[in-house]
């Protein structure tokens, strides 16, 4: 089924596989081809048209994106010829947004237009002004819309579609020039939406964005990721973390997680700012006259070790019991487990799964 | 589950039971809905017109409780009609002549009688997943929290034994887990029957196997399981508990037992992220660091050991629980051996005892593409298990029976309360909560109660309700819905300060497991005037007005 083809790209002869498109040959081997429509997550759209490519014996480019390879075919991705297409096009889009400052750009990492505004050298000075979240605001309290930035690729509604598979919102032809709406042209809230933000993060401009990230006073460029696991359901989604100074700032779908290829819902994609909760405990506690009282690490040791030693030794083995966590890492439980079976030596252990 | 989560979407048929899945897994069902855009059909089993039956070719309403009733109708069905995987039974499984003896009296006809569901719709479910190519079972606590919560499970695994459906692609029996590592505290030995590996306590050869690792004797019996352990402190048998990373006051059934429980303890310690309801009530409290702050692993539904990664620092003192417990046993003993380093030196401790996990490391699990059993570090994982024989040989078919709930409807406590989560809320909400935004998609507990029931009662949406059972009584709001059957509401245990739903929650439990029937209690409900204070037009759903103060 998955025979090895052959074809040349840049010069370069390269194999590639059955139902492959030409973009995704001609990044596997290195080739600068920008896209704005394009999602890996998503069935090809070609709609921007900017990962045109010249293909020999063709007398137009063609958009990769939706181009199958073909054994034989001979692609040249960046002629003078075709960088000035891509740089004109970037530059219609560029027109079309405003030129205040990007929410994305700022707080987040440049968005993808912004990026190849920089790449293509084309102008529109990204830090002019003041941001105006507010008045474009929805009520819902995770995502920041603003359409007025929106160029129509459609990944939000393709994503929602695609990847989600809740149809919360679909292009609108009345009214706005460029719409993207839900049902009744409402709120989200008042919409299918499920909160799930996976249409901010495949947007590539700043219509979209993610209101607990922005805000945060972070730099670009100075954020930590980190690939982990979302720690609510077991489904067991992958996560990015987006850390700065150490603190958590935001999370992201991890594009090739196993379970869930890109996709998160509403607990694990927005659901993360617990850690940074005022109720955090700090300090070992110990109920001295009756009120639990900060202690150090090694006071609370002694007291606990005299206190399961003596219910050990007077009280047998089965008197204690340990209930280890459904929700922590699996090393803490099997710790306790251990814990109760080489020291307090009984097999008193259980974990949350009955209730 | 028996098969992996990404095959989920080349199933042809998928029977879904008691699961709330666009709510409480909606990764998964974002692949069910997948796999019913490419010509999959979907039947849904559960009380409530959950949004999952929105995508279902069929919705099978069956009353609280009547599970078996409805899955030996459906078995007998399947033989009668010929569709029985004769090959299968013969080669895999045992005790099939006697099963269908056993099913003669559960006809279509019957199954309808004891859980309301249409003999008709019974007939076409079993035909449709005993025709397809592959078929997969789904299910979650609407199958397990039951008094015959084992039985349940059963009656499903004979479906999908005559009819071939286990050990291969798209198909199984998929129990899907509630909490994100709660398959891998159970893999890891947190279990009073199993140590590491579910290797058996009461087996001579583990004992002297854990023995040897550990250098000490090894208790031959096994040890009760937390329910029972609860009992046992409320009677002074147990006297100290140490409890992680769970808010048992608040989830577990019948409140006022589990309070007087951990009270009548001399020695209680709990190792949490936050002072809970159960941490208030501790001797000593450790601070516990976060997901986000440790590097381990979690063990997903589909068997999947995957990396978790430090991105943060814990505030204060607070410490991974390995560490903290580890401390605490190097204070104890000087036999047993409890300096690590890392966790990664716990993980490596773990895989060299669990044969399930023998072949994982952390360079193994960094992306997640591994289901156990892994024996070798050249395994490939097995995302599909029972792929051409059992572990225990053959498949035992079993012959089961209906068994009512615990309690039902009657003159004084005339409703079914059943409960279960909200999309936006998880468990007793003390990471949503405390996560900005969340409280304004559900701002409150509510009562959700059909139409015309609310209608008899004068009950009108947003007004306030009291809900008795025979343990005890919560005051919360209504919300009228269709999503509830007559005679039956629904509850979440999200709002434990405002509404302790667990307060009137049946803490009986199935025989086997200790699983408690959190999914049936027989209550009564009335109108009540609003508590002071709060208006019955206080926020109800989703509401942007609320103050949210966890949002910056
Ligand atoms: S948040 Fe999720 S459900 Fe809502 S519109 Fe975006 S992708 Fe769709
Ligand atoms: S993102 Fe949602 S579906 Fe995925 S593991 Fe987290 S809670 Fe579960
Ligand atoms: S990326 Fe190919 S047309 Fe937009």
């Amino acid at each position: 089924m998955s025979t090895e083809m052959k074809m040349v790209i840049d010069g370069a002869e390269v194999s590639f596989k059955e139902g492959e498109t030409v973009l995704e040959v001609a990044r596997r081997q290195g080739s600068f081809v920008p896209t704005l429509c394009y999602d890996e997550r998503l069935d090809p759209y070609g709609s921007c048209r900017l990962c045109v490519v010249e293909v020999e014996g063709r007398r137009l480019p063609a958009s990769s994106c939706t181009l199958k390879a073909e054994a034989g075919m001979d692609i040249r991705t960046g002629s003078d010829h075709i960088r000035k297409m891509q740089s004109t096009l970037v530059e219609m889009v560029l027109s079309e947004n405003p030129g205040d400052e990007c929410p994305r750009c700022r707080d987040i990492g440049t968005c993808e237009v912004h990026e190849l505004a920089e790449e293509f050298e084309v102008s529109r000075d990204r830090f002019l002004g003041a941001i105006s979240n507010a008045s474009k605001d929805d009520s819902n309290p995770f995502l920041l819309r603003d359409y007025d930035r929106c160029i129509s690729c459609y990944r939000c509604v393709r994503i929602c579609d695609e990847v989600e598979a809740d149809h919360a919102i679909t292009m609108t032809g009345r009214g706005w020039n460029k719409g993207i709406a839900t049902a009744f042209d409402g709120g989200l809230m008042d919409s299918d939406c499920t909160l799930c933000g996976q249409c901010i993060y495949t947007c590539p401009t700043g219509a979209l964005a993610d209101k607990k990230m922005v805000n945060q006073g972070s730099k670009p460029g100075e954020i930590e990721i980190t690939r982990s696991v979302c720690p609510y359901c077991g489904t067991g989604c992958s996560i990015n973390l987006h850390s700065l100074d150490g603190k958590m700032i935001g999370v992201t779908p991890v594009l090739d997680g196993p379970v869930n290829e890109g996709a998160l819902c509403v607990k694990g994609q927005f659901g993360f700012d617990f850690v940074n909760s005022e109720d955090r405990l700090t300090r070992p506690l110990i109920r001295k006259n009756g009120e639990l009282t900060p202690v150090s690490w090694n006071e609370a040791f002694d007291y606990t070790a005299q206190k399961l030693l003596s219910v050990r030794d007077d009280h047998g083995p089965k008197a204690f019991y340990a209930i280890a966590s459904g929700r922590a890492p699996g090393e803490g439980s099997y710790m306790l487990q251990k814990f109760t079976r080489a020291v307090m030596n009984s097999n008193q252990v259980d974990n949350c799964s009955r209730g | 589950m028996s098969n992996s989560i990404p095959e989920i979407e080349d199933a042809d048929m998928m029977l879904c039971v008691g699961t709330n899945m666009t709510e409480c897994h909606p990764i998964i069902a974002v692949r069910v809905k997948k796999a019913v855009r490419k010509g999959a059909k979907l039947y849904v089993v559960d009380p409530r017109k959950i949004p999952l039956t929105e995508y279902a070719t069929g919705h099978l309403p069956l009353k609280l409780g009547s599970d078996v009733a409805l899955f030996n109708a459906m078995a007998k069905v399947i033989i009668d009609e010929g569709l029985a995987d004769m090959e299968y039974i013969e080669e895999r499984t045992e005790g099939f002549e006697e099963l269908k003896k056993h099913l003669e009296p559960f006809t279509a006809e019957y199954g309808e009688e004891i859980s309301g569901v249409p003999a008709q719709l019974i007939r076409e479910c079993a035909i449709a997943y005993a025709s397809a190519g592959s078929a997969g079972i789904y299910y979650t606590l609407g199958i397990t929290e039951h008094i015959c919560g084992v039985s349940n499970v059963q009656s499903l695994c004979n479906l999908a034994l005559i009819t071939g459906n286990l050990g291969k692609r798209s198909a199984g029996v998929n129990p899907l887990r509630g909490q994100n590592n709660i398959q891998g505290a159970g893999d890891t030995g947190a279990l009073p029957n199993n140590y590491p590996g579910f290797q058996s306590v009461d087996d001579p050869v583990c004992q002297e196997k854990f023995e040897k690792a550990w250098g000490v004797p090894m208790d031959p019996h096994k040890g009760i399981t937390k329910i029972a352990a609860l009992d046992h402190a409320v009677d002074g048998r147990i006297k100290a508990m140490w409890i992680c990373g769970e808010n048992t006051l608040v989830t577990d059934p019948d409140v006022k037992h589990t309070t007087k429980a951990l009270e009548s303890l001399d020695f209680l310690v709990v190792q949490d992220m936050f002072l809970t309801d159960t941490a208030k009530l501790a001797d000593v409290v450790f601070p516990a660091a976060a997901f986000t702050e440790v590097d381990g692993f979690f063990t997903n539904s589909d068997r999947r050991v995957q990396r978790i990664r430090k991105a943060a620092n814990p505030p204060g003192d607070a410490m991974p629980d390995w560490w903290i417990i580890a401390h605490v046993a190097k204070r104890m003993t000087n036999d047993v051996h409890f300096d690590y380093e890392n966790s990664e030196q716990v993980f490596d401790e773990l895989a060299s005892l669990s044969p399930i996990y023998a072949g994982l490391s952390y360079d193994r699990i960094e992306r997640g593409d591994l289901a156990w059993p892994v024996p070798e570090m050249d395994h490939p994982g097995t995302p599909i298990l029972h792929e051409g024989e059992f572990l225990n040989g053959k498949g035992k078919l079993q012959l089961l029976n209906y068994v009512p709930p615990s309690e039902n409807p009657d003159e004084e406590y005339p409703f079914y309360l059943t409960t279960g989560r909200r999309l936006p809320t998880y468990h007793s909400n003390t990471m949503t909560g405390r996560s900005g935004g969340f409280r304004i998609l559900v701002p409150n507990e509510w009562l959700e109660i059909h139409p015309a029931d609310a209608e008899k009662l004068g009950l009108e949406d947003g007004d306030w309700s009291k809900i008795t059972s025979r343990r005890g009584e919560v005051i919360t709001r209504v919300a009228i819905t269709k999503t509830s059957p007559r005679g039956t509401v629904f509850m979440s245990f999200a709002f434990p300060e405002e509404v302790m739903t667990n307060i009137v929650t049946n803490p009986e439990v199935d025989p086997q497991t200790e699983t408690p029937e959190f999914k049936v209690a027989a209550v009564s409900i009335v109108r009540v005037e609003a508590p002071t204070g709060l208006g019955a037009s206080e926020a109800l759903r989703a509401n942007p007005d609320v103050e949210d103060p966890h949002l910056g």
